[in-house]
């Protein structure tokens, strides 16, 4: 696993990569820093940080998008199979090299909030609370673009995707506003998703018959329960919208709250990912 | 010493790999031969651990491929089909970082790194981008990847694949090098280099094994029926007295040359080739006759190559049409 850590961390820093993150991140937050702390004299370093995970959308995608896909294409992965290291220590050398790399600029961001102390009335923990949540969503996300980088071995599609994604998540909750939060509206957009994840299933285990299962299993569940009990699904769309927003649990930090079961949530989406990314590259072994 | 049982591979329908077991004893060098799809890589990426096998078994130096992985592919250096390089490094910063997951630290490390390098004639072009380096080098530093970490058992496909005629002999010698210490198992659809560097060849075809011996004997197997031409001085009646009373003759055929002369053609199923021509030999002498002319004809390794793949089973067409 050191290996295939030290391999990435040169590789990063061989290429442009790890400083284009860090300059955007860095960049971004001293914006952000200047405007809030510095124009608007607020003394909340949090708000800079509310403010600055929007970069997120942008730096994440190019950070991981050839961690895997770019393995692909080059065909480097046979090297990986071959060599006496499983495919979870490849995963996890790869997420704990951008890890470091991420730890670099945020390293430097949290040395903010010291300097604006000696001027104003700075609420240190709520300003340390809220730099740790940045570090664990950032971390949550990465692991999401480890994923999605690992589906593909094209790069621009992985960023694109990526991209797409935490865009997506990051405005879900504005969006849950709109969305219908009727029992029918929530039954609509359900089985459009079981369909989706068929889709996925299908191409991820090339099984017809599974998708086929998995998504008739799905919506015969879900027609039962929604003539059983309709009122079930009123506004379930919204709240799932809200439950799924990686960023709605990181502001309950900048609002001065240590949410522990935002971390929680954090560490098991990381988990999740990883899992799935070593399952993704094992996948190819069996194809 | 590498045993695979019964290795089955599906892809779908499709059968690249289909029911092969063999045996591979240490301190060779294999062939492993066969024409385009016949399931080479498939098998190489098996026995490596980069595929999956849908049935069978494949145990390296007693460690079982799929039980033990970790412990099997230390056993193996592996030069997949296109060299794996990161073409943004230098070779000595790829051979560091290969190393290192093969569990090689500090001074050990640097002298395997230091061995290989030599071995493969890279020192060089050891600090230029892999990028920048031309095929016959990038396959080098492949093959000194798979050195690293002195493993039993060194498999390469199709090493020589888009060299130039001067990098083949180089890595065609380096392999016979490499099976003094080693077992080397390599890939190729030709036949002359197999002929040449292998002690022993694999031939295999639409997936199946169909030949396993050495060159030598291999050679043999279609050496019976075999054919001699012989011309001899004398008149056709004498000649076939002398020849009637030579045994393992299946048939003959007679035709006069002029000037005095005979040439015929035998065929026989003998085994042994040359204990006719040697009887041929003493009959004519024994009967005073001389003897101007005699050849044999010996199947070569190109037409076993080809009656073996062409004999092989045939579920060729359908499985073809299903290819990917």
């Amino acid at each position: 696993m050191t290996a295939v850590l030290k391999h990435e961390l040169r590789n990063y820093f061989h290429s442009l990569t790890a400083y284009v993150f860090g300059a955007f991140l860095l960049a971004f937050v001293g914006i952000g820093a200047v405007l809030y702390n510095i124009q608007a004299a607020v003394s909340n370093f949090e708000y800079v940080l509310s403010f600055g995970s929007l970069i997120f959308v942008v730096i994440v995608p190019i950070l991981t998008m050839r961690v895997i896909a770019e393995e692909k294409k080059q065909k480097t992965d046979q090297l990986l199979y071959s060599l006496p290291i499983t495919t979870f220590q490849v995963i996890l050398g790869k997420y704990l090299a951008l890890l470091i790399l991420y730890l670099i600029p945020l390293a430097v961001i949290s040395v903010y909030p010291l300097p604006f102390s000696q001027f104003g009335d700075v609420y240190l923990p709520t300003s340390y609370g809220s730099i740790l949540a940045f570090f664990v969503l950032g971390a949550a996300l990465i692991a999401v673009g480890v994923f999605i980088s690992s589906l593909t071995e094209n790069q621009g599609l992985a960023a694109g995707v990526g991209i797409a994604v935490i865009l997506l998540n990051y405005y879900s909750v504005s969006l849950s506003e709109y969305v219908s939060s009727t029992a029918l509206g929530s039954v609509a957009v359900l089985l459009v998703l079981v369909l989706v994840l068929g889709v996925v299933i299908r191409h991820l285990t090339r099984n017809e018959n599974l998708a086929f299962g998995v998504c008739l299993a799905l919506i015969a569940g879900m027609m039962l329960l929604y003539f059983l009990d309709g009122t079930a699904f009123e506004g379930l769309l919204p709240q799932v919208m809200k439950t799924l927003s990686l960023f709605e649990r990181f502001n309950t930090f900048v609002n001065g709250m240590f949410d522990l079961t935002a971390l929680v949530y954090y560490f098991s989406l990381i988990v999740l990912f990883l899992f799935l990314s070593v399952q993704s590259l094992e996948k190819r072994r069996y194809n | 010493m590498i045993t695979v049982e019964h290795l089955t591979k599906c892809y779908g329908d499709f059968m690249a790999v289909d029911d092969l077991s063999f045996t591979i004893e240490g301190g060779h060098v294999y062939g492993f031969l066969g024409p385009n799809g016949a399931g080479k890589s498939t098998t190489m990426n098996i026995m490596t651990g980069c595929l999956s096998a849908t049935k069978g078994q494949v145990k390296i130096e007693g460690y079982d491929i799929f039980q033990q992985p970790e412990k099997a592919k230390r056993m193996i250096g592996y030069l997949p089909e296109q060299p794996p390089l990161y073409m943004n490094e230098t070779p000595l910063e790829y051979l560091r970082f290969v190393g290192e997951a093969k569990g090689l630290r500090g001074a050990r490390l640097e002298e395997q790194i230091r061995r290989v390098v030599a071995q493969t004639r890279i020192e060089g072009v050891r600090n230029r981008c892999i990028s920048a380096l031309s095929k016959g080098y990038k396959q080098r530093v492949g093959i000194a990847q798979a050195l690293l970490g002195n493993p039993k058992v060194i498999i390469l496909d199709e090493p020589t694949v888009g060299l130039d005629p001067i990098q083949i002999i180089e890595i065609r010698d380096l392999i016979r090098e490499l099976g003094k210490d080693h077992t080397v198992i390599f890939s190729s659809h030709i036949l002359s280099e197999v002929q040449t560097i292998c002690e022993k060849i694999l031939i295999i075809s639409k997936g199946r094994l169909i030949a396993f011996d050495e060159p030598e004997n291999l050679e043999k197997r279609l050496l019976a029926p075999g054919e001699i031409t012989l011309l001899a001085e004398g008149e056709e009646d004498q000649v076939r007295q002398i020849l009637a009373k030579v045994p393992g003759i299946a048939s003959l055929s007679l035709k006069r040359e002029g000037q005095g002369r005979v040439s015929a053609l035998l065929r026989t199923r003998q085994e042994d080739i040359y204990g006719l021509s040697r009887a041929l030999f003493f009959a004519f002498a024994s009967h005073n006759r001389p003897l101007l002319e005699m050849s044999l004809k010996k199947a070569n390794l190109e037409e076993i190559f080809l009656e073996l793949t062409e004999q092989a089973p045939d579920k060729t067409q359908e499985r073809e049409a299903k290819r990917p």
